[in-house]
């Protein structure tokens, strides 16, 4: 389809965290070219020092996000040309994360709100009690089946208007995986949970913008999970009171 | 202009939202007002309740009942989104909203005019 001679307008943000602005650059159309790709190709042939991060290059390990033309995607996975305007696509670090340099984004807060959201496993038993068996089937087994393929990406972290007004506010990604543990079986200390994500970052701040569900590459849907831990961490309360 | 990640209709719902809670707390506070007339002073209230056949008032009425009735569905809906089995409907349910909202304030400034 795109014959070589094409070229792309490509603007890419340079910069740290003390600031920095869009420059542009000329990179050759080609077919099935990602928005990696194109990012690679300047690396590779225009400027060395453009420092960004992609590790599996098929969207399994979540570290390649970027904001292309304002809003955030797997660049891996991202053809470019689904979504070039035009000749031009503008690249850019993540929304709502420090920058370290160019577009790589320092993922810390990110991560460690995956903790702070209570999203570390409860061990139920010890290695010396027969596997329970779980049945796939029910309820609370299909309801945390919706969260597990999460690639913490944080495309669902940049796209949130909320993450951005309160820095404290745990997040769509970090909820997810709190809501998965809750629905599992497995996990034994479900009120552990809920204290984790009813506090001042917690739940509620969630407007349902649904921006997280939108953009997830993946097609999770954090709002939907944050609804849910809306209702536990609600009728929780009333449970305790009695 | 609306950036990017923002142009989504549940974004839309959002701002709507907020946008019309805001706008009904700023009203509030007159409207008492006006009501408390009734006790304190009823002659003026009168006066204000002349006004209130002005075509360009009845036009904001319509902008008021808008506003609460957007907000009131609107929350039912986030209402219904977080207390009841999920739907995946939502952006259906908000356009819903939307239109329920017309729908009473439409009603609302053709039985006044
Ligand atoms: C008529 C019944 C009403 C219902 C069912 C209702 C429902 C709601 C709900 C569910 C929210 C939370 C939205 C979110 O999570 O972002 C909310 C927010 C809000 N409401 Fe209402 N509301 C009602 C009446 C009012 C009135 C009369 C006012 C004005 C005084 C008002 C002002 C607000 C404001 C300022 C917000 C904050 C908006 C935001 O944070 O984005 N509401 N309402
Ligand atoms: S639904 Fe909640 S978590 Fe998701 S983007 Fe909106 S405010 Fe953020
Ligand atoms: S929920 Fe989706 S967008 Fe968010 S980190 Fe996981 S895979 Fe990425
Ligand atoms: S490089 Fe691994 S998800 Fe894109």
């Amino acid at each position: 389809m795109s014959s070589d001679k094409e070229e792309l307008e490509v603007s890419i943000w340079r910069g740290d965290d003390a600031g920095g602005a869009f420059e542009d650059y000329k990179v050759p159309a080609q077919d099935s070219q990602t928005v990696l790709d194109v990012v690679s190709w300047v690396q590779q042939n225009t400027d060395p020092t453009l420092s960004y991060r992609y590790a599996c290059r098929v969207g399994m390990c979540g570290s390649c996000a970027m904001m292309v033309n304002g809003v955030p995607r797997w660049t891996c996975r991202t053809h470019v040309k689904k979504v070039l305007d035009g000749k031009k696509v503008t690249v850019a670090p993540l929304r709502n994360l420090p920058v370290i340099k160019d577009l790589a984004t320092d993922m810390d807060p990110f991560f460690d709100k995956w903790v702070k959201a209570g999203g570390v496993h409860h061990p139920s038993k010890t290695r010396d009690d027969p596997i329970e068996p779980i049945n796939p089937k029910s309820i609370a087994r299909s309801e945390a089946d919706t969260g597990i393929e999460c690639i913490n990406c944080s495309v669902c972290y940049a796209a949130c208007d909320t993450v951005t007004g309160n820095a404290d506010y745990l997040g769509p990604a970090a909820l997810q995986r709190a809501w998965t543990l809750y629905n599992d079986a497995k996990d034994a200390d479900q009120q552990t949970i809920l204290d984790a994500v009813s506090g001042n970052g917690g739940c509620h701040n969630c407007h349902s913008q649904g921006s997280c569900t939108l953009f997830c590459p993946n097609e999770l849907n954090p709002m939907k999970a944050i609804a849910g831990l809306k209702r536990a961490t609600a009728t929780s309360l009333f449970k305790r009171k009695k | 202009m609306i950036r990017p990640h923002r142009s989504h209709p549940l974004w839309f719902a959002f701002i709507l939202h907020r946008l019309s809670g805001l706008g009904l707390a700023l009203f509030l506070p007159a409207h008492f007002y006006l009501l408390s007339l009734a006790l304190t002073a009823p002659e003026s209230l009168d006066g204000y309740l002349a006004l209130a056949e002005n075509p360009l008032v009845k036009v904001a009425e319509f902008g008021l009942v808008f506003l609460l009735a957007v907000h009131f569905f609107g929350g039912l809906r986030l209402m219904a989104m977080e207390w009841l089995p999920w739907s995946g409907r939502q952006k259906s349910l908000a356009a819903g909203a939307v239109a329920a909202a017309f729908l009473v304030s439409g009603t609302f400034f053709l039985q006044a005019v």
